[in-house]
Formats: C-alpha cells, sequence, structure tokens
C-alpha cells in the first residue's frame, strides 16, 4: 500500500448544486438521451413528475462541483493520469428533480490494495440529500490508482 | 410506457449507441461535471504514456441507465451498480443489454434482478453490472 491509509474516514465539506433544467438538458445532450421525459416539462408532467427528473447517475458529478474536486488526490499523493473508475453504485430512495438544491456529503471509507501494491483502491462513499433533508439517493465508487512498478525507486 | 415482461432468463431490448466521437467526451466533461482531463486532452493522454484520450466510464454507465429508463420508468429503479472492466477508446461503439436473472419479494414489492452489460463492437466487455427495479 503506497496511500496513507490514514485518510480512512477523512470526511469531506458537502458540496450542493440547484439543479437547472438547462444542465439536465445539457446531460441529456451529452449522453444521446433521446427520451422527452428528460428534456420536456410537459412530457415529464404526463409521465407523473413534478419537472424534469434527475436522471440515474447524474448525481455522480454533484461533488465535482467542488473549486478543487481532485485536490484530494494530490493530498493522498495520486497522480490523477494513473487514476481509473472501478465499480459505481448507486442506491435510490427518492426522486429528485430540476429545481431541487441537491447536497453531497462524502467520506472516504476504505483504502486496500492488491498485485503486491502495483494497485491501490479507495472507497468513497456519498449520500445525497435534497433541500428537505431528505435523503435522495446513496452512492459508493471505488477509484483505482495504478502504480507503477519501480516507481518509487527512480 | 409498457413495461416489458420481466421473465427470468429473458433477455431485454438492447440499445445501441452511436460510435463515441471527441465532441460527446467535451459535451460530457460539460454537463456531467467530470473534467478529468485524462477524458479530452491528447496532450495530458500523452504524458501518461497512452496514445489517446478515452472515454469516461460515467458516461457508458450514464447509456445503461437510459436502457433502464428505457424498460422502467425510472421511479422504479431501486439499485444500480457496476463494475468498470475495460476502457472504452474514442470512436469505441457501446451496446448496453440486460438479462432478467431474477424476480423476488422484496420488503412488500415485486423486485426483478438484471444483469448488464456493455460490448465494443469487437466484442470488449467493458462494463457488467446490475439493477433493482421494482415491477407494477
Amino acid at each position: 500500500m503506497s496511500l496513507d491509509t490514514t485518510a480512512i474516514g477523512r470526511e469531506f465539506e458537502p458540496v450542493s448544486l440547484l439543479i437547472t433544467r438547462s444542465r439536465l438538458r445539457a446531460f441529456a445532450e451529452a449522453t444521446g438521451q433521446r427520451d422527452p421525459v428528460y428534456t420536456d416539462v410537459d412530457a415529464a408532467k404526463q409521465a407523473g413528475h413534478r419537472d424534469l427528473p434527475v436522471p440515474p447517475t447524474f448525481m455522480f458529478g454533484i461533488e465535482l462541483e467542488a473549486p478543487n474536486p481532485f485536490a484530494f488526490m494530490a493530498d493522498l499523493g495520486v497522480d490523477l493520469r494513473t487514476v481509473l473508475h472501478g465499480e459505481q453504485q448507486f442506491d435510490y430512495h427518492e426522486m429528485a428533480y430540476a429545481g431541487d438544491e441537491l447536497t453531497a456529503t462524502s467520506r472516504i471509507a476504505d483504502m486496500y490494495d492488491k498485485k503486491g501494491g502495483l494497485l491501490d483502491f479507495i472507497v468513497k462513499d456519498t449520500t445525497v440529500t435534497n433541500q428537505d433533508g431528505a435523503t435522495v439517493a446513496v452512492l459508493r465508487g471505488i477509484t483505482v490508482v495504478q502504480n507503477r512498478a519501480g516507481k518509487d525507486t527512480k | 410506457m409498457t413495461t416489458p415482461t420481466m421473465d427470468v432468463g429473458a433477455d431485454l431490448p438492447a440499445l445501441e449507441v452511436d460510435p463515441i466521437s471527441r465532441t460527446t467526451l467535451a459535451l460530457f466533461a460539460g454537463a456531467s461535471g467530470d473534467h478529468n482531463p485524462i477524458h479530452v486532452d491528447l496532450d495530458v493522454a500523452k504524458s501518461a504514456g497512452l496514445d489517446d484520450v478515452f472515454a469516461h466510464g460515467m458516461l457508458s454507465m450514464a447509456y445503461l441507465g437510459r436502457l433502464l429508463t428505457d424498460l422502467v420508468p425510472q421511479q422504479q429503479l431501486r439499485s444500480y451498480k457496476v463494475r468498470f472492466a475495460a476502457i472504452t477508446p474514442v470512436h469505441g461503439q457501446p451496446t448496453c443489454t440486460a438479462t432478467v436473472t431474477s424476480t423476488d419479494d422484496v420488503n412488500g414489492e415485486r423486485i426483478a434482478t438484471l444483469e448488464l452489460k456493455v460490448t465494443l463492437a469487437d466484442g470488449t466487455v467493458t462494463l457488467l453490472g446490475e439493477a433493482l427495479v421494482a415491477l407494477d
């Protein structure tokens, strides 16, 4: 393990994002989403939503709204170029919609290594709440750091 | 929306996506908030020893999310998780598939478990996952 495991349990400053229709439409455009429920307020309402719904994976990006979202990687001595997304999980509690203000609160839940230290894993848990304090979703992401063999001896 | 029959073993309608362009990666970086330059900046990719940028894993997860919300209204999605098995190169063409592996009663709801996969045109599996959806 080449990372400082005392970071396990570290909590991050909560990050909030006011969800706008324009941002959700941009996400739909970028992901090729053609279902009008995700871009057209009338279609959304006909489908039983109160506004454009926040799609299933959008909430991953809330904490990336922080001024320097990858700073904790630098703090751990991790070069962002060596990082891969290993796993991602979402557990859904409530729907969220344009107009909601969502807050992501994260902590480092675990760190471990594999392959004799060639790979380090950082597990981060994130709870997303809405403006009423209700939990909308709970996320778990696993980041893989690829350590090059012999890196520390050069 | 008509929910397709979720019989165990049933292969659900696949979602074929257009090849991923550099424009798509730029749009996704902005819309998702993921500005890691390894996905949009060739100079950074080369400095990391790569030949080119590669697609965000979360873009493939979003495509699979589209497959799920094509199958059932999003309100019925209870859980969704993936493991990223291989990177997706620029111009890669993902196809998203889902198979029903079980249906169970959970907390008073009928829940289907879907096994999920994203495969590129050359057969590379980039993403494996599972979703739990409530049935009507």
